[in-house]
Order: structure tokens, then sequence, then C-alpha cells
């Protein structure tokens, strides 16, 4: 046995973690956005899929009203510029700004899902009228689960960037929070087309 | 990206090799840090993976045991006809509870738990990422398990088939609770078995030890990687499927419902989009299993390793394509039917080129075979008959001829029990030594062998013969002027040397574990990392984290292999890697042992059951689970949370 070894010393790299795909957390994010992904794809897709078998649309209900569910994408919308601040002052570990704009976040989530809780009447249909108004509401509901979920992450959050001690970590936590909310977003977009929309088009 | 300046890099030197003492002092902090912790709370804290893993496997084939004795039950019953051992609707609930039993309750996790266990030790990590929400997916399957095993117990089981299909599952056909628990079971296995499939991709991709590139990445751990992701591709659907069951059946929507727009084929659809796949995540973890013990017994590296691995991701891609080939006798449109029925044919094909890989293997190496290496044998026999009956299968004129006969039951079982079942029998046998620090008794094991392989081909064989005669799957007697009597008689003798067999497997590794001949750390001289450490492995996995240097790590293994220094040993820290070179990028610390995920699981379990009864459980259930989960999350003191992040700081303000 030789005298000396070859080592690979790694004392020097960040030992917290690390922002985005270098880190663990993101895969961990990543891999449940692909997971609840596919469930909005395929109840999206048994949404045509029952469209197609019956001749009209909504089946003898009346239309949704588009009105909240607007107000709320544009509320939605909106929400992407904290969203997009918070996860910029996180991985730039700036305190006082990740508290300001992950504060704001949580604060236009809440309001989201207030709104939400008007929109069930706006869809004019209950979920045992026939197929198109379980699936309408099952749409919706599938979507309010994530919202709901999200927001009570960002207030934990929220609690926890205002009274523990900042860590690297917690940053990183913020930045996913930012990421999973983005993906909240981008879905609602189909989603509310599909609810309010398709029985309008199709 | 975060502004961090320049990125801190791994430095490459020479250095002294640890003496004795500091080798002891730093086994002895690593165990301290890395504990397993005792009593009852601990006992249910535990995260450790291969503590979890073992609780998996062996909670696995304890439902496989279960379910094993429901098909004794219906030979006794089938072996005879006329017979009236048990009546019409226990037969039911039988051979569903058996099909749900083994699907959702034995294969499926059972492959995932051996990745679990096997997977951060092939690729030398020191756990597997997300541990505790690895120790709360086994609670889940645990208390679903536990559900379905109550239900048959006390005679109130779902007797829908394990496909569940509406109508029948329906509120209008099934009235009472029994489908429900089904559905429910579903909802618990899923959870659990997306969960795993999460950590997994998340330990494969970025826990890898230094220098295991992609390109060299154990075959077995390339198939746990495609099978987790078919996990997670295929489990949404049966989840939402299921959910469906359930809201028709609990407050009355109408998803399957044909009178209010509703419809009956969508169930197929969905469960089978997700079904087929389900064959592929059982079947390939055998594979990678297969590879591992034909490199081991042949002492050479495997034929054809890029050829094998593509292979498993070309499965993984087709399995998704074929799915409608269970729905030929729904009249859908014959040219949609086409399709189907050439992607059938094509998925044999990466098979095939895996099989030959094998045979090439075997061919140039001097083979040696012990007990595992025979049931890899026993698999080519087997799958390679049920691989043929799959393609006659895919053939749209001779399924309709066969649809729901015993032919069906004859094909599944060969690819089922010869695909999946005889690999991890054997990958019992090989990795056995591995897991407990003992030898099984290997001329046990091959008796083993010939008695499960004899016993295989006297239950199963028969049945494409009955199946061509026209007996039904699913009857629970048959009247004598059938003439299936004979061929009856011959399957339910193969079941009693398929008991007998089981029998032998559990006294082989009951009796070994208590006092089996002590293993060696490598006993079969294997290539993969696992067996580069202790047997059983240390509570920390690896003294010294590896570097690999080929993609037969153990053989490729220099004289003075290089190893990583630099990751604490007094808090749980560990490396973490890039996807594709698996260059060192930079630490984290796993989470230590927790008894929230226990807590959050119970709560969890609280909601699934009680939403079977009322929808009032997920308003009730809201706020216990939110509780549970964010006590799992909160840190516990800054400190603790992140004790290095000072420290590294300072490394990298000095530097500069």
């Amino acid at each position: 046995m030789s005298a000396q070894r070859r080592v690979l010393d790694v004392s020097m790299l960040p030992d917290t973690g690390d922002f985005g795909h270098r880190g663990l957390v993101w895969w961990g994010t990543v891999g449940f956005m692909v997971i609840e992904g596919s469930m909005f794809v395929m109840v999206l897709i048994v949404y045509f899929y029952l469209r197609l078998k019956v001749a009209e649309w909504p089946p003898s209900l009346p239309n949704p009203d588009v009105g909240v569910g607007t107000v709320n994408l544009l509320l939605v919308l909106v929400s992407l510029i904290p969203n997009a601040l918070a996860k910029k002052a996180a991985e730039e570990q700036q305190l006082s700004r990740t508290r300001l704009w992950i504060a704001v976040l949580t604060c236009i989530g809440v309001a989201n899902v207030i709104l939400r809780a008007f929109e069930y009447p706006a869809l004019n249909c209950r979920w045992d009228d026939n197929a198109y108004a379980s699936i309408t509401w099952l749409l919706l509901s599938l979507h309010t689960i994530h919202i709901v979920t999200d927001v009570v992450d960002s207030a934990v959050l929220v609690v926890l960037v205002f009274t523990s001690p900042m860590t690297r970590r917690r940053f990183i936590d913020v930045s996913e929070n930012s990421l999973y909310w983005y993906f909240i977003v981008a879905w609602w977009v189909p989603i509310y087309l599909v609810v309010y929309w398709a029985p309008r088009w199709l | 990206m975060p502004t961090e300046g320049p990125r801190a890099r791994p430095v490459e030197r020479l250095e002294r090799p640890l003496d004795e003492n500091a080798e002891t002092r730093l086994h002895r902090e690593l165990e301290r840090t890395w504990y397993v912790p005792r009593g009852v709370v601990g006992w249910l804290s535990v995260v450790d993976h291969r503590t979890v893993g073992k609780r998996y496997i062996a909670t696995a084939f304890g439902f496989f045991i279960f379910a094993g004795i429901l098909a004794a039950l219906m030979r006794i019953q089938l072996a005879v006809p006329d017979n009236h051992f048990l009546g019409p609707d226990l037969y039911n609930q039988i051979f569903t509870t058996h099909g749900t039993m083994m699907m959702f309750l034995f294969a499926v996790p059972v492959m995932e738990a051996l990745g679990v266990y096997l997977v951060p030790l092939m690729v030398g990590a020191r756990n597997i990422a997300f541990p505790r929400l690895n120790a709360y997916s086994y609670y889940l399957f645990l208390f679903g398990g536990l559900m379905l095993t109550t239900t048959m117990l006390v005679n109130s089981a779902p007797d829908a088939g394990w496909f569940s299909y509406v109508p029948l599952a329906g509120p209008d056909y099934t009235p009472g609770k029994r489908s429900d628990f089904w559905a429910q079971m579903i909802t618990f296995t899923e959870v659990s078995a997306l969960a795993v499939a999460v950590e997994l991709v998340a330990t494969i991709f970025k826990c890898r030890a230094p220098g295991m590139t992609l390109n060299r990445l154990p075959l077995f751990v390339w198939s746990m990687l495609v099978t987790s992701f078919m996990v997670i591709f295929s489990m949404p659907a049966v989840v939402t499927s299921s959910t469906f069951l359930l809201l028709d059946r609990l407050v009355g929507t109408h998803f399957y419902n044909p009178a209010e727009g509703g419809d009956a084929l969508l169930w197929q659809h969905l469960f089978w989009f997700f079904g087929h796949p389900e064959v592929y995540i059982i079947f390939v973890p055998a594979l990678g299993i297969i590879s591992s013990i034909i490199t081991t017994f042949t002492q050479r590296p495997v034929f054809g390793y890029t050829a094998l691995a593509m292979s498993v991701v070309t499965t993984g891609f087709l399995g998704f394509a074929v799915w409608v080939h269970h729905m030929f006798a729904t009249g859908l449109p014959q040219l949609g039917l086409s399709y189907f029925t050439a992607a059938s044919i094509v998925i044999s094909i990466p098979t095939g080129v895996q099989i030959f890989c094998w045979i090439a293997s075997l061919w140039r190496g001097r083979p040696r075979y012990p007990a595992p290496m025979l049931f890899v044998l026993g698999f080519f026999a087997i799958f390679i008959v049920g691989g043929l009956s799959g393609v006659t299968l895919a053939s749209i004129p001779f399924d309709l001829q066969v649809h729901d006969t015993y032919y069906v039951v004859a094909h599944f079982h060969y690819v089922l029990i010869g695909g999946a079942v005889f690999p991890l029998i054997g990958g019992i046998y090989y990795w056995f030594p591995k897991m407990t620090g003992r030898m099984t008794d290997d001329a046990l094991g091959k008796l083993n062998f010939w008695v499960l392989f004899v016993g295989f081909n006297l239950t199963f064989f028969p049945m494409h013969i009955l199946g061509f005669q026209g007996m039904p799957r699913r009857i629970y007697t048959y009247p004598s002027e059938m003439g299936w009597g004979t061929l009856n008689l011959l399957a339910s003798g193969g079941a009693v040397l398929l008991v007998v067999g089981g029998v032998l497997f559990v006294y082989n590794v009951v009796r070994s574990y208590v006092a089996g001949e002590v293993a060696a750390d490598n006993p079969w001289n294997a290539d993969t990392l696992e067996w580069g450490t202790a047997s059983p492995p240390p509570v920390y996995n690896f003294l010294h984290i590896p570097i690999v240097e080929g993609r037969n790590a153990l053989w490729d293994r220099s004289v003075d292999a290089p190893v990583v220094t630099g990751i604490r040993s007094d808090c749980r820290e560990v490396l973490i890697t890039e996807v594709l070179d698996a260059a060192p990028s930079n630490k984290t610390e796993f989470p230590g042992p927790s008894i929230w995920p226990f807590l959050a699981s119970v709560v969890t379990t609280a909601f699934f059951i009680g939403s079977i009864f009322t929808p009032w459980a997920l308003p009730v259930s809201v706020i216990p689970i939110a509780v549970t989960l964010i006590g799992w999350f909160w840190p516990k003191s800054p400190e603790k949370d992140a004790p290095g992040a000072r420290k590294s700081t300072e490394l990298r303000e000095a530097r500069a």
C-alpha cells in the first residue's frame, strides 16, 4: 500500500444545499410538480373525452359566469410579480426583500382563495347535475387544493422568515416555494379557459 | 442563477490514509451521527433506508403470503367440479383480494422496496433522498394494506375483480362499501409508490458517488430509474380513475354514469393507461435483478451494457402505448385497435434484445449456478413462454376467442411469476448475505427452486388448455359435464407444490437469518458498490464515500482507490453530485429520525378511511394533517438546521 492516497476534498463546497437543479430540494419539488401535472393532464383529457359523449355542451345547463374567475385569473397573473421578486431576493439571500415579497405573495394567495370561494356559485351547476358538472367541479377543486396548499406553505414560510434566524436553507425553501407557485399559476391559465370558455366554444 | 461569485470546486490531492485509530474514531462518530433510534417511539421514528427498506420488503412478503393463501383456497375450490367449499360471494371476494393484493400490495411495493434498500448502497450514498418521506410512504403502504386485509377477514372485501370495472363496481351494482375500500386502497398505495419514485429519482440523479457517471450506472439502478419514471407518469391515471369512482359512489357525481353524460369505458381507459405500465413497473426491476445476478455469476462485465440500459428505457416508453390491448373486446374502432396490436408486438423487441444480451453473457462467461442463478434460468424458461403467449394475445381475432378465459390467466401468471417473482426470489437469495450478514442454505435454495419451478408449470400450464376449452376466469365452480375436471385437478396438485416451495423459502430465510453461516462482505465477488461495505452495512453505509473508476465499480477499483474527504461526520451531511457526470456539486444535511412522518401517516389514514364513509372527513382532517406536516418540516433549531452555514461562508471569504 502506498504511503499516500488520492483524495477528493469536498470541504470547500457549499454545505447547505443549493438553489435550483444543483440542489436536492428542487428535484423533490419538480418530481411532485410532474406528478400533479400528469393528474391535471388526465383530468383535462377526461373533460374533452366526456364532451365527445354528448350532443350539446354544457348538457342542459347554463354556461358558467366568467366574472369572478376572470378577476381571479388577473390577480393570479399579478402575483407573478411578487413571486419573481421573492425568488430573486431569496437567491440573492436578501433578507428584507425576501420578507417583503413572500409576505405580499401570501396576501395575494389568500385573496385568490377567497375569490375562489365565489367561483363555485358562478359555475351555475352542482357537481351531481351531470357528468359535465362533475368534471367542471373537479377541475376547479383540483386547482383549489393546490392553491390552498401553497398558500399555507407560503404562510408558514412567512412565519419562519420573520421569526427565526435566516439560514441559507430557508432562502432555498423560499425559492422552491416560488417555483411551485409558478407551476400553480401556469396551470390556472388552461384550467380557467376550459372551465369558463370551453362551454362557450365547444 | 444565484450570485455567489465563482463556484467552489472540490480539490484533488494526495493524503496519508487515516491510521487504524483515526478510522475507529471516524467509525464511532459516524455511528453516533447516523444512529438508528431504539424504543417504541424510536422504532416509529426510523428514517434510514436499510431499516425502512427491510420493513417494506417484509411487509410486502406478508401480503404475498396472505394473497397466496387466498390463491390456495381458490385452487381447493376449483380442484373438482360442482364443489361447494367456497360460496360464490366469498369466491368473488377472494379472487378480487388475491389479485389486488398481489399487484398493489406485493409486486409493485416489493420492487420499490428493493430499490429503497439497494439503490443508495449501489450509488454510494449514506441514505435515500427525502428519508422522512420514505418513512411516511412505508406507513401509508402498511395501513392501506392492513385495511384491505381487514375487509377480507370480516367478509366485506371488494368483489368486482382487481381492475374493478364500472358499472359493476359503481353505485348501482355494488351498494355497500366494498368498492370504496378497493378505491381507497388505491389511494394509499399510489401515494406511497409515487413518493418512493420521487425519492429514487432524486437519489439516482443527485446522490451518486463521484465518478459514477450515468454510463457507469449499475443496470439495477437503471431499471429502478425507469421504473420510477413509469410510476410517476402512470399512477396519476389510476389515482384519477379511483377518485372518480369514489366520488360517483360517495357524493353522486356522474363520471361513469352514461345516463348523465358519463362513460363506463372511461374507467377502462384510465385504469389500463396505468395498468399496462404497471406490468412493466413490476417487470423492469426484475430485469435489473437478472443483470446483477448474471454479471456476478459469470464474473464478467455483462454483454451489451448500453443495449441493455437502452432496452429498459425503450420498454419504459413503449409500456405507455399498449393499454388498449386490454380492451380489444370492447368494440372500439378497428383502425385504432390495429395500432395497439402493432405496439404490443413491438414491445417484445427490447425484451428480446435483453434476453439475447444475457444469453451472450452466459455464453462467453464461465457461469456458476448457485440458487440465485437457477432462479434466473427459471425466469428464461417461464417468461419466454409468457412472452410468446403475450404475442399471440396481441392478435385481435385470437384475443377475442380467449378473452376472459383461463388462457389469459395462464399468460399473466407466466409473465408476472416468471418475469418478476422468480427473479425476485433469486434476488432475495442473492442479496440476503448483504442485508443480514448471513448466507442462506444453497442446497435448500436449489431444492426451493425446483419445487417452485415444477409446481408453477403444473399449476399454470394446464390453464392454457383450459382456456382453449372455454373455461372462463372468475367462475366459482363448473359442472362436471364440461370436462375441465382433470386439468383443474392437475393445476391444484401443482398448487400444493407451490405452497411447499413457499414454505421452503420462508424456512430457508428464517433459519438462515437466525443461524446461517456468517457472510463475508462480498461473498459472491460481485461488482457493485453495495458489496464494498460490511455485511450487513453499517448505519452510515460507507466509512469513506468511494470514487467510482469504472462501470463495474468494485472490479475496476485500483489498489489505492481514491475516496472523498471533507464531509462532516458530526452531522448527517451528504454529498450532492451533478446529474450526468456525478461531479461533486454541494453538500446538504439529511434530516434525522422523527416521529412526525408516522403521525402524519396516521392522520392521513384516518382521512382516507373516513372519506369512505362521509365527505366530512375532508374538512375534519385538514387541520390535523396540516399540523403534522408543519411539525414534520419545522426546523428544530436554527443551529441544527444549518450548522455549517457560518463556517462555510467564512471559509469562502478566507479563500477570497
